[in-house]
């Protein structure tokens, strides 16, 4: 039929990757150890910035997801978190013994179910938020911030209503206290916890949306989710998962969260969703692995520079930004839109 | 031999503006039909309102023996329609592989169905390429892709927007004798293209546009005879 000789512009049959984005993260990590100096408190602030940046992955992924396939701005994502941190803080303050036990199974006995639990009760309640709330705002991106920032204000009160005004004191369980002694480097025992959920979830995601049906719709849809719909698939339905999805992880997310702060409030959601935004504009809207290369970046840099120069701790993220996003407007790993 | 598409009185057009007056259009099982006119006289419109992308504002369409109504274009496409669009809209971030494996399938239970062996060996250049993103190809195979990636949905009309719009001639050259072996195949195909010498070789029946009605209908031997009609509407 046609020869394979014939191209009209024929470009290198070698898939080429973008690999200068994920370049960062190794050239941030070296460069910063001779500004720290000390090796021993570079490793440490290194492996605190990786926990910290995949904590945000985790709860940053679902939001990045849904505004790619549907360009829905969702300010209310803070709340998934919220429930996420005050569900597991509940139900392990119910499981006291096993928490308070030596045993580290028992230990994890207590933890698992009440990560479940935040999954499950964030992802009913990212279901119940995306048909009351944000359905009927489809397209409307102003409507969108009031409708899901009003979302996530109502949210907060109710969750004061629940569990009352007070903060909620968590204590980690032993088996995720202290920390692993490498020579005279100290590594907190719960980072390296948060470093592999972060991973595990960064890689299952990856299988998800490369290996499986449903995650290259997932995919192809953030790219155009008009022809997504031409070629016979119904986006929405699709976009209703990923946002029951995203939810659930908000609510991982907030769980960890809420062990590595060791308390709760009503406000945790809302407090992280500034270094949210950051890490998903930065990361390119709608691209995942944007997402996970910019919450390395968050994380690094946040600790990195609240060692070296505590006093400009606050605005490092959003210097790293602007700096990201003159050199890439779209962020790191654009995601082409129709 | 039945329709499988049929529009009656099509009218349509974005906001305030209307672009079709009631277009008429029919195209049998098995057969292949064009629809012709200059820039901005309503094909494009009429392929989106064929594939459920844009509401008309008046008219009815039937697809497959059932009235469209209100259903959407993922509905359109599940029974049957297979579009590649104008720009061809392949996904630039998936994979060559990916595109065309993310859409297969075959829910009319047809015999013999699309693979994605039989789409490569249509258009060997993709074989080269699967795994290269869509943004790495060239305008010939991006379109290669996206008629194949049509294919793999099984459909039983193929619509096709300027199947050859900006390819180098090489590039044309493949794609037409693609649409000849797909023609041989009986696949119903509707094609909008400049190229009225090679589409009168292909088509049973065109149509032409003109302003947003229906100016012409007729066989390919009318439309090759009748270079005056090429002149007032085609400005060829």
């Amino acid at each position: 039929m046609t020869d394979a000789s014939i191209t009209d512009n024929p470009p290198p049959v070698q898939a080429r990757r973008d690999i200068a984005p994920l370049l960062l993260v190794p050239a941030l990590v070296i460069v910063s150890l001779p500004l720290v100096g000390s090796p021993a408190s570079w490793l440490t602030l290194t492996v605190a910035g990786l926990a910290m940046g995949l904590m945000i992955f985790v709860m940053a992924s679902g939001l990045t997801l849904t505004f790619g396939l549907m360009d829905v701005l969702n300010f209310g994502h803070g709340a998934f978190i919220a429930v996420g941190a005050f569900v597991a803080a509940s139900v392990m303050l119910a499981m006291g013994p096993w928490m308070a036990s030596d045993s580290l199974w028992l230990n994890l006995a207590a933890v698992a179910p009440a990560v479940l639990a935040a999954m499950a009760l964030s992802g009913a309640l990212g279901w119940g938020f995306e048909r009351v709330i944000v359905k009927p705002v489809y397209g409307q991106h102003l409507k969108q911030i009031l409708v899901t920032m009003g979302g996530l204000i109502v949210a907060e009160q109710l969750l004061k209503v629940v569990w009352g005004p007070d903060q909620i004191t968590l204590t980690r369980p032993p088996a995720l206290r202290g920390a692993f002694i490498i020579g005279d480097v100290a590594i907190e025992k719960y980072r390296v916890l948060a470093v592999a959920v972060g991973l595990v979830v960064f890689v299952a995601m990856q299988l998800v949306l490369s290996r499986t049906r449903i995650g290259l719709l997932v995919r192809a849809g953030v790219e155009n989710s008009e022809m997504v719909e031409a070629l016979g698939y119904r986006i929405r339905r699709v976009f209703v998962g990923v946002f029951v999805v995203g939810s659930a992880l908000a609510g991982l997310g907030g769980a960890l969260w809420a062990l590595y702060q060791e308390t709760v409030t009503a406000a945790i959601g809302a407090q992280v969703m500034v270094l949210i935004f950051i890490v998903i504009i930065i990361g390119g809207l709608g691209s995942v692995g944007g997402c996970f290369v910019g919450a390395l970046l968050v994380g690094l840099v946040a600790n990195y520079v609240g060692f070296l120069a505590p006093k400009v701790a606050l605005g490092s993220n959003i210097l790293l930004m602007a700096l990201i996003l003159l050199w890439r407007p779209q962020g790191l790993y654009p995601v082409a839109k129709r | 031999m039945s329709d499988v598409l049929e529009i009656d009185n099509l009218s349509a057009g974005y906001g305030a503006g209307q672009v079709l007056f009631g277009i008429d259009l029919r195209i049998a099982a098995g057969e292949a039909a064009t629809l012709l006119g200059r820039n901005g006289m309503g094909k494009t419109t009429t392929v989106r309102c064929i594939a459920g992308l844009l509401r008309p504002t008046g008219g009815t369409i039937r697809f497959a023996g059932e009235a469209v109504g209100q259903r959407g274009a993922d509905w359109i496409g599940r029974a049957g329609l297979g579009l590649v669009p104008e720009g061809r809209r392949i996904f630039p971030n998936l994979t060559v592989r990916e595109n065309l494996v993310a859409f297969a399938a075959n829910r009319r239970a047809v015999a013999g169905p699309w693979t994605l062996e039989r789409v490569l060996d249509l258009f060997p250049p993709l074989a080269n390429r699967l795994g290269n993103l869509g943004s790495q190809l060239s305008g010939g195979e991006q379109q290669m892709l996206a008629i194949g990636r049509a294919l793999l949905t099984n459909p039983v009309l193929l619509v096709l927007d300027e199947a050859t719009e900006g390819l180098a001639p090489l590039l044309r050259e493949a794609i037409w004798c693609a649409l000849h072996a797909l023609r041989a195949t009986g696949l119903a195909i509707l094609i909008i293209d400049k190229h009225i010498d090679r589409l009168t070789g292909i088509a049973d029946r065109h149509t032409i546009l003109d302003r947003g009605r229906v100016a012409w209908t007729g066989g390919s031997a009318e439309l090759a005879a009748d270079r005056a009609l090429w002149e007032r509407y085609l400005g060829v």
